[in-house]
This record gives C-alpha cells, structure tokens and sequence, in this order.
C-alpha cells in the first residue's frame, strides 16, 4: 500500500514546491520594485510620487485583506484569461502570486525603510543617481530583511497552496483532501502533514542561512 | 574656489512643526588648498551650510559658486556629476554594512562607471595613506570608529575630489582617535592640496586642522578670520564661549582641589561626607 502511496507524496510534493516557487519568483518580480517604490515614493524621497503612494498603499491593503481562498475563488475568470485553465497546479501560481505580490511588497518597504536613512544621504553626496541608490546601497543594505522576508512569504505560500488544493490544484493539500478527508485515510493525512512540516522546516532553514549569511553586520 | 554669497535656507513649516530658517544670509569665501573651520553649537545651522555646498541641501536663496559654477542652477542630470568632483566624510562614517574595506571605498568610483582596473588603480594608493592596507577585505563590523573613519577619508578621497567636506568626522571618536585623524586630514590637505571645509562644535579640531575659522550663531557666521587670531582675541560671545568650554574641557586634568571644581565640593560630595560621620 504504501508503496503506491509514496510516488504520489513525491509527486504531490514537488507540486507544492513547484507552485511555491513560481508564485515566490513571479511575485518577487512585481513584489520588490512595487516595495521600493512604497519606501521611496514619499515626500522628499527618492522618487517622490505621493499621489501613487496614496493609491497603492490602500490597494495593497485591500488585496492582503481577502481571506485567499475567496482571493482564489473570486479571480477564477482572470486566471482562466492568463492560463486557459482554472484546475490545476499551474492556475494555481495565479492567485497564489496575487497573495503574494502585497505581502512581498509590504515587506520589502518595511526592509528597505530600515536601511540608515546616512547611507542614502552618503550615496547622493558621492553623485549616485536614484537608480544607483537602490541597487548599490538600499537593496544590498536590506538583503538580510529582504532574505528573511522572503522566507516568511515561502512558508506562507505552502500553508496557501495547501488551500489551493480545495480548489483542485494538486499538490500536497489537493492529496490530503482526496485520499485523506474524502476517502478516510488518517494514515495519507498524517503523512501529507508530515511531509508539509518537513518542507516548511527545510525551507526555514535555507533562508535562515541566506540571510546569516548576506548579513555582515555582526562578524 | 567656493563662495556662498547671500545664503538662505528656510525649512518650510510642517503638520506640528512651525518653519525653521536655519541660515540667514550666509557670506563665505574658502580658497583653494585652504582648510576652513565653521564651528557653532548644535542649532546653529553649520550642518545645513556644509549641505548646500553640495547640494544635499537646496538654498533656499543665494548663489554657491564652487569652482566657477553656481551649483545651485545645476539640472537634475548634472547634479550627480558635479557632487563626483566632491568628497564628504560624515559623523557616524555612513559605510555599507554589506561592502568590504575596498568595496566601501571603490563606491563612489563604482557610480561614476570606472573599470575594476581603473578602480584597483585608484584605492591601491590610498589604503597605504589611511593605513588601512591590512584591512582591505574586512567588513566595516570588523573595524574599530578610527578604522571606519579612516573608511571613511579614503571613501572621499577615492574619486580625486578637489573639495572634502567634515561633517563633524571626530565627534564620535575617543580623543586619541581624533587626533590621529585630524592629523591624517592635515597631511592629507598639505599632500594632495585638498580644499577642506570642516564643521565642528570643538575649537579643539579647529585649533589643530583648521587655517581659518567662521563661527556660527543662529544661521548665521558672527565671526570669521584666521584661527591663530581667533583664538588670540575671540570679539563675539559665541566665540567666547565655545573658547571657554575649550579650557573647561582641559580642566579636569588639573590636580584634583586646586580649583573649586563644582562636583568635588557639590552637594553629592557633602551628602558622601555626612553619610561617613553619621
């Protein structure tokens, strides 16, 4: 029995990492710039811009707000548009990078906002142009937060694509609730739990290491 | 080779904080190869002076004339360019946690688009002058307030500035530390014929760096002139102040009861005395 059982764990398994991933890399993608702009768009600041800041913060908010299985739900017709599809593990990356794109971005401000506002100041005085200020000093100053927000956002995607799997995405919560919950099989449960521990915990611990190691500030 | 005639800086008022005029017509010549003082208590707006030479600061009216150009007319795109020909040193060093020794200094170099040869060419010569060259690929972590400030000079320096701006570079440091830079920064000017402006609320730095001196009171300069004058015939109060916390500074060297010394005869010594007798 269980010989049957464990190809499809693996399988499940590499969904759900495969659907954490891609929503992580997609989301970081709009995620990062979108914080930056939130850190820096301030008055005074490096790309002064109150009125986005004004309308995006509210938009960022809202879109956290929603519980993500109503998220999940509710944008079916836009992933149907990007996708073709709303079943299965790549429609999936759809709402899950939606979740993701306001958590990032809220992170990543929170990050750079921490970075000693005398490092700016240093960089403007040398003649860094704004550009230069956020790839030579605020993102690698604030790669340690960066690096641990990033994994807080891993492990909330796994928790979320294990919701997902409600709305027929596959992975690991697609797995236990088919042969776990519909089909009475604690057995499936607890070993779908199981492995979700175990990926959250290795996942835990690569971006703990990533950010002692980006962090040089106590050698 | 800088000249800031008519200078004013006016913060504008904020929710909760009323405006603030921080300089109030500031004049100053500083000439090539010369090293000047303006020193003055915190409040006094020598930190928004140093500002609007190079711009981090934008007067709010007056002309900064530095090496023939008025900065203050300078574009957006040629602003950066032009601050490239300046160095800045600041109080708490303002290093990158996440950049090496060499990396730290190579920044500015790095911005204006220089090859990694051109680079290494540059910083090879000064880590040697800042006695900085075991220290290359340590992180700033690692580094002691005088190493980091020596970062710091060496940061400065790595572009081939004509002008360096001291932004209170010694506060932070222990007195034997602030003598070594500030003797660094000397031979420094007398090397490369550096023109230096330096802000401080020590006469001590001014006495030992300094060629000319412009004392600060309430955004403006009460009192400028040659520091062997000033400090042989201070004329305004402020001046005369900031001279006398400097003899105060050396007080507590004296022999303990030659002088009344206000703590050894205070109420905290009186209260100590009784407490043995009851």
């Amino acid at each position: 029995m269980w010989s049957t059982l464990l190809p499809i764990l693996g399988q499940a398994t590499l969904e759900t990492l495969y659907m954490v991933f891609a929503s992580l890399a997609i989301g970081t993608a709009i995620g990062l710039p979108l914080g930056v702009l939130l850190a820096t768009s301030g008055r005074g600041e490096l790309f002064e811009a109150p009125v986005f800041q004004k309308t995006i913060g509210p938009i960022v908010n809202a879109t956290r707000s929603v519980p993500f299985i109503i998220l999940a739900v509710a944008i079916i017709p836009f992933t149907r548009l990007l996708v073709g599809t709303s079943i299965g593990t790549s429609a999936a990356i759809v709402p899950l990078t939606v979740a993701a794109i306001p958590f990032i971005a809220r992170i990543i401000e929170g990050a750079v906002r921490e970075v000693d506002s005398g490092l700016s100041e240093a960089a403007h005085a040398m003649g860094a142009r704004p550009l230069q200020v956020v790839i030579k000093v605020l993102l690698p100053e604030a790669l340690p937060g960066i690096i641990h927000g990033l994994t807080l956002t891993a492990v909330t995607l796994i928790g979320y694509s294990a919701m997902v799997g409600a709305v027929g995405a596959g992975g690991l919560g697609d797995l236990g609730i088919r042969y776990g919950y519909q089909r009475f099989r604690p057995d499936v449960m607890a070993a779908v739990v199981i492995t979700l521990i175990v990926v959250v915990q290795a996942v835990q611990m690569l971006g703990d290491h990533l950010a002692r190691r980006a962090d040089k500030r106590n050698i | 080779m800088i000249r800031l005639s008519n200078v004013h800086k006016t913060y504008p008022a904020r929710r909760g904080s009323p405006e603030h005029v921080a300089l109030r017509g500031i004049d100053l010549d500083i000439a090539a190869g010369e090293i000047v003082g303006v020193i003055g208590r915190s409040g006094a707006g020598k930190s928004t002076l140093i500002r609007c030479i190079n711009l981090l600061e934008r007067p709010t009216s007056g002309s900064v004339i530095v090496d023939g150009t008025d900065v203050t007319t300078l574009s957006k795109r040629d602003l950066p360019l032009f601050r490239r020909q300046l160095g800045m040193v600041f109080q708490h060093f303002n290093l990158l946690s996440s950049r090496t020794v060499y990396d730290n200094i190579a920044l500015p170099l790095e911005l204006a688009g220089a090859s990694k040869a051109e680079i290494a060419a540059a910083i090879d010569p000064l880590l040697p002058l800042v006695g900085l060259e075991d220290k290359r690929d340590r992180y700033p972590a690692e580094l002691s307030g005088g190493q980091k400030q020596r970062v710091g000079i060496a940061r400065a320096l790595s572009s081939n500035p004509k002008v360096v701006l001291c932004d209170e570079v010694t506060s932070a440091l222990d007195p034997e530390t602030t003598r070594q830079i500030l003797s660094l920064l000397r031979d420094i000017n007398k090397r490369l014929g550096l023109t230096m402006v330096v802000i401080t609320h020590e006469m001590a730095v001014v006495k030992q760096l300094c060629d000319r001196v412009a004392v600060m009171d309430g955004g403006v300069i009460v009192e400028q002139g040659a520091v062997e004058g000033i400090f042989a015939d201070p004329q305004h109060p402020t001046t005369q102040s900031l001279l006398a916390d400097e003899f105060l500074d050396f007080k507590p060297a004296h022999p303990a009861g030659v002088s009344a010394s206000p703590v050894s005869s205070g109420p905290v010594a009186q209260t100590l005395s009784n407490g043995t007798e009851g």
